[in-house]
Parts: structure tokens; C-alpha cells; sequence
């Protein structure tokens, strides 16, 4: 198998339509009300791709913002409208699951920077009537929060009950504590980090180079030439990929077993399974994922550090805070790992938060919080079910 | 067995099998306060904290499954190490620091003491005596280690690294320079040593005991 080069695919063309026509609902706010970035500039005609599941109860107090990650989109618990698969979540989100649908209002928005219907350079440019590819301004892990909570103002859901999310989605939660405590009642930062590693830098500073160095890049301006740098990206995310499995998982799921064959082909073939894996997840990925959105996501994780935003001091994030956190964590994820995770129970600790923290045991590495953990469901139905009696919401319905 | 007693009647506890220094633990501790119980296990003291005295009570345990099983019972448990993690809190943070039968688990039991008193106004302190006439006679006459009720274990295998007697305990309040406000002694049927006798009695009839400490 070789990753096409070239022309947009029948698939590009229906993914990008996603960019300004989704398939969810959308908000769009007027030029007159731009969100001032972090970069100092004002995004103009910003629009907000989102989705919603279950009823906001009469005061409105029911509402759990589910934030994605890097990749992920606003489709937490739906038929994704340009794969064809379930919700990124429906592991945790729906009907009588730990973020029950029957109870909760909840809402997950396209991150901005993204190319599923919130403003991020596929989306057009209104300013121009053409694609903004580079000439869109660099985004934080910030302004998309805020560009959520612009949302929220939108639907009326003056305060959350919960903010949920792993991985990117954790740092928005961690934003969203600092950022708005006093809109968030519960926060469930799962498989996160209060600032992006230099580890981690590295590898997305990979992914970025292996964007940019596919010629069909054209510079960022790869879709006024119907072009798509699908061979970068593909590679981008083969690399990712393996950030987010364990040594452990990768050898439970693969071995060294060889790909349809009985002895290595003496050549550069997809002989063993594991490349064959990979490669199916580049040229999957490269159909639903637009590449300067990858440079612009990437790089919004990259310039997280919330502590840096506080003196320095992470807890100063959380001072006099009184939202109830669960963090959690996976033994095997060394890209979000353990410490990351325990360095914030300390500064919550240390601001005088209420916060649970449980290291969950798994060799499924960083995507374990996509996976089926049971653990960790249980961990979210019992924090979300006593932050609910807590704020007098009425109990699950029995099953 | 996990006991899930929401009662603060010793008897009714004692009767049951429950484990009554829970009880005695929750005593001393004033309703309403900021409580954090070191070593939580599965979350059954900060459960009766919080339903019969009103408390904020928040746990740090080892255990991954203590942990896991406290969480989903909609408890503040965090998972961690309390010979390393107790440095994180700031000091004054709680009112109450308990340490109920894990005194004898940590590696550093004067450090961990220390720790409980910065970071709370009172620490109980609750842990089997190895002074009791039983664990006495075990090695006294049988030259064994003792194993009994509350210290199950057989010595190869026993988390319990840091032993003492009730005597040794009060020495190390004494070399800490704590304040001693309140001591009970369990016996063997879970019933309080008479609050009149001296040390070495308690020393020698009490199976457990509760200390309710305060920095000077």
C-alpha cells in the first residue's frame, strides 16, 4: 500500500465541505463579535460546530461540556457524518452510561483550529471568500475555551455541571477550571497535563516537519490548488500513533507477526502487521483530517502551560477554587503520564481543591481513554453521581 | 469484609463485628471539620465522616483498588504514597489529619507524624499495640512473631514494617513534641480500657489504640 499523492479525493471534497457546511448544529457569530486570541488579534466571523445529547433541565444546571482531543471532533456519541463510525465516546456518553444522556445535557463543540465546522484554516475566511490556510492566527488551548464559553453563552448554560475530557480535551477542562471557576462545578481531566512536555513537543514538531516537507503542502495553500499533503500527514499520524499505544500493547496486538505472508519479502512492503497497522491508520486519517488544522491543534497543545499563565505556580490556577476534580491516569501512557497527572493532584492539593485522583492499570498506553477501561467508568459514574447529590440534582433512574 | 457502618454507637458496632476504633476515631473528630484520613483504604472512615459528622473528608491511599472502589463510591480519594505525598500539602490545610492502622505500614512513622501535624491542627492516630499481653506471650513463650486479628499477616509477607507498642508511641508524641489530648485503648472484645489505669496496663490489655494529638 502507498499513500496517493496529489489530487483531492471524492473524500477530501466531503470532509471539507464539513469545514463550513457541517453536518451539526453551528453557531455563527456576526463580525461585530470577535474573539480576541491570545496571539493579540480578533478572530472575525467565527462559527462553532456542535452537538448536543439529552435535555438541559428546567434551571439549566444539568449541562456537561465534552471537550475532544487532538483529532477528535463534536460527534462524542453519534454516527460520525464523514467516517461512517460511532462516537469517539459512546464508551463513556449515552443512555444510562457514566455520562448519562438521560440525565445530562451534553455538549461538545468542534475545538476552534479544527476542520469540523468551528473556525480553523480549511474553514473560508470571510475577509477573503477563500480557504484561510495559513493566514489563520495561531490558536491556545485558551481561546479555544473560550470560544466555548461563547457557546455556552449562546445555549444559555450559565454554569456547567461538568467539564469532561482526555487527553487535549483535559488541558481544556484544566483551562476551563482556571478560566471560568465559577462556571464549572465538577471537572473530570482525564489522561492530561498541566503543560505540554518538551517530549511532546518533539514528537507533534515531527508530525508538523513531515506535513511540511510533502510538497503537496504548496505552503498552507494546498486547497486553492485541489491538492492535499495526504503522504505528510499520513506519516504525521503514523508517528503520533505510536505515542499513543504502549510497548506492552503493541506487542500484545502485534508481535513481530508477519502481514498476509510467511517470510519477510527481503524489501520495504508492509511486512510485518504493525506496519500494516500504520499504515492503514495514516491513509484513514488523512481522509477525515485536514493538515494545516493537524499544524494549528498541534501547536495550541504545544504552547500549553497553565502554570505559566499563574506566577509560575499551577496551583495559583486553582486558588480558592471550588470545583471538585477526578483526575485520572493510565500505568502504561507515556505520553500523558502518571507524574503529569500527580503534579496537578499536588497543585489542587496544595490550592486546597477538592480532587480524587486513581492511576487505572492498563497496557493500552494513552489511548486507553477511548478504550473500554471499566475502571475508569466506574471512577466517572461515582464522581459524576456525588457531585450530583452534591449540587441536589435528582439520581440516575434505576435500571 | 467491608463493614459499612453509619453509626457512631460502639455497641451496636461491636455487636455487628464492625470495626468500633473507626468509631472512636470519628469521635474525636469535631462535626463539620476538613478532615484527611492517610490511608483510606476502600473509603469506609471518610464514609462515616461524612455521614454521621458532617465532614469534608478526603482520603490518600496506596492501594489502586482502594482507590478505584473508594472514587466510584463518590469519595475525594487521591492515589499516592503518603511517605512522599504528604510533603505536597500546605500547612493548616486541614483540621483533622487521621492515620487509622497505617502508622505501622510507612517506612518514615516519625516524618509521617511530623507531617500530619503541619499539615493538620490535630492528627488521630489509631494502630495495633504490640505491647498486648498476646503478642507478648507469641514471643515470650512460643518465640514466634505474633499473628492475630488485626495483624494478620505472617512476618515474611506483612506490610507492617514499623511496630510498636503503645509506650513507644507515646515516646515518639513526647519526641515530636506533640500535645497528647486523648488516648483510648481497645481490648481484644473491643470494648474501651478503663480511662484510670496506667500506662502499662493500657500497654498490656489494649489491642488497639487511638490517640487524638495537637501540635503544642
Amino acid at each position: 500500500m502507498q499513500i496517493e499523492a496529489g489530487r483531492l479525493t471524492a473524500d477530501d471534497v466531503k470532509a471539507r465541505r464539513e469545514a463550513d457546511e457541517p453536518h451539526s448544529p453551528v453557531v455563527r457569530f456576526g463580525l461585530d463579535k470577535p474573539l480576541r486570541l491570545d496571539a493579540g488579534v480578533d478572530l472575525r466571523g467565527l462559527q462553532i460546530a456542535y452537538q448536543t445529547y439529552g435535555e438541559p433541565n428546567a434551571d439549566r444546571t444539568n449541562a456537561i461540556l465534552v471537550c475532544h482531543a487532538l483529532t477528535g471532533d463534536q460527534h462524542v456519541a453519534n454516527v460520525n457524518p464523514v467516517t461512517g463510525k460511532p462516537g469517539w465516546w459512546e464508551t463513556l456518553v449515552g443512555p444510562g452510561k457514566p455520562v448519562d444522556t438521560e440525565r445530562f445535557f451534553v455538549i461538545c463543540a468542534n475545538v476552534l483550529g479544527g476542520c469540523m465546522g468551528t473556525t480553523g484554516p480549511s474553514s473560508t475566511n470571510p475577509a477573503t471568500g477563500h480557504p484561510y490556510g495559513l493566514e489563520m492566527p495561531v490558536v491556545t488551548i485558551r481561546d479555544m475555551v473560550n470560544a466555548q464559553a461563547m457557546l455556552l453563552d449562546h445555549l444559555g448554560i450559565e454554569r456547567l455541571f461538568c467539564v469532561a475530557g482526555g487527553s487535549m480535551g483535559g488541558m481544556q477542562v484544566l483551562q476551563w477550571a482556571a478560566s471560568y471557576p465559577e462556571r464549572v462545578f465538577c471537572a473530570l481531566p482525564i489522561a492530561t497535563a498541566a503543560r505540554h512536555s518538551a517530549q511532546n513537543i518533539a514528537f507533534h514538531e515531527v508530525g508538523r516537519q513531515a506535513v511540511m516537507a510533502d510538497p503537496d503542502w504548496c505552503g498552507g495553500a494546498y486547497l486553492a490548488q485541489g491538492l492535499a499533503p495526504h503522504r505528510g500527514l499520513a506519516v504525521a499520524r503514523m508517528a503520533a500513533h505510536i505515542t499513543y499505544m504502549s510497548d506492552q500493547g503493541l506487542h500484545r496486538k502485534f508481535g513481530r507477526r508477519l502481514q498476509d505472508r510467511v517470510l519477510p519479502t527481503f524489501g520495504f512492503d508492509a511486512d510485518f502487521q504493525v506496519e500494516s497497522y500504520l499504515r492503514h491508520q495514516g491513509e484513514s486519517f488523512v481522509q477525515r483530517f485536514d493538515a494545516n488544522s493537524y499544524l494549528y491543534v498541534t501547536r495550541a497543545m504545544d504552547y500549553f502551560d497553565l502554570a505559566a499563565d499563574y506566577d509560575g505556580v499551577l496551583a495559583n490556577a486553582f486558588r480558592a477554587s471550588k470545583t471538585r476534580f477526578c483526575v485520572a491516569s493510565f500505568t502504561s501512557d507515556w505520553l500523558f503520564t502518571s507524574a503529569d497527572s500527580r503534579a496537578i493532584v499536588h497543585a489542587l492539593n496544595a490550592s486546597g481543591a477538592s480532587v480524587s485522583y486513581a492511576e487505572i492499570e492498563s497496557d493500552k498506553g494513552h489511548d486507553a481513554f477511548l478504550l473500554e477501561e471499566p475502571v475508569l467508568f466506574d471512577i466517572a459514574r461515582g464522581f459524576l453521581d456525588s457531585a450530583a447529590r452534591a449540587l441536589g440534582l435528582p439520581p440516575a433512574r434505576p435500571r | 469484609m467491608v463493614h459499612r457502618d453509619r453509626t457512631l454507637d460502639e455497641s451496636a458496632v461491636r455487636s455487628q463485628g464492625g470495626r468500633v476504633d473507626l468509631v472512636v476515631v470519628a469521635e474525636m473528630v469535631a462535626p463539620g471539620s476538613r478532615v484527611l484520613d492517610v490511608g483510606s483504604g476502600d473509603g469506609d472512615l471518610l464514609d462515616l465522616l461524612a455521614t454521621t459528622r458532617g465532614c469534608d473528608a478526603r482520603g490518600i491511599e496506596l492501594s489502586r483498588e482502594g482507590v478505584n472502589a473508594g472514587v466510584a463510591r463518590g469519595l475525594a480519594i487521591v492515589q499516592g504514597d503518603a511517605d512522599v505525598d504528604l510533603a505536597h500539602y500546605p500547612d493548616d490545610s486541614f483540621d483533622y489529619v487521621i492515620l487509622s492502622q497505617t502508622l505501622q505500614a510507612t517506612r518514615r512513622p516519625r516524618w509521617v507524624l511530623e507531617q500530619m501535624l503541619r499539615i493538620g491542627r490535630h492528627a488521630v492516630v489509631s494502630f495495633p499495640n504490640f505491647g498486648h499481653w498476646r503478642s507478648r506471650i507469641d514471643l515470650l513463650i512460643d518465640g514466634r512473631m505474633p499473628v492475630t486479628d488485626n495483624m494478620p499477616y505472617a512476618w515474611y509477607e506483612t506490610p507492617n514494617i514499623h511496630f510498636c507498642t503503645i509506650r513507644d508511641f507515646v515516646a515518639l508524641v513526647e519526641t515530636v513534641d506533640a500535645r497528647m489530648e486523648r488516648a483510648v485503648a481497645l481490648d481484644s472484645s473491643g470494648h474501651r480500657v478503663r480511662v484510670n489505669m496506667p500506662w502499662w496496663v493500657w500497654n498490656l490489655l489494649g489491642e488497639q489504640a487511638v490517640f487524638l494529638l495537637s501540635r503544642k
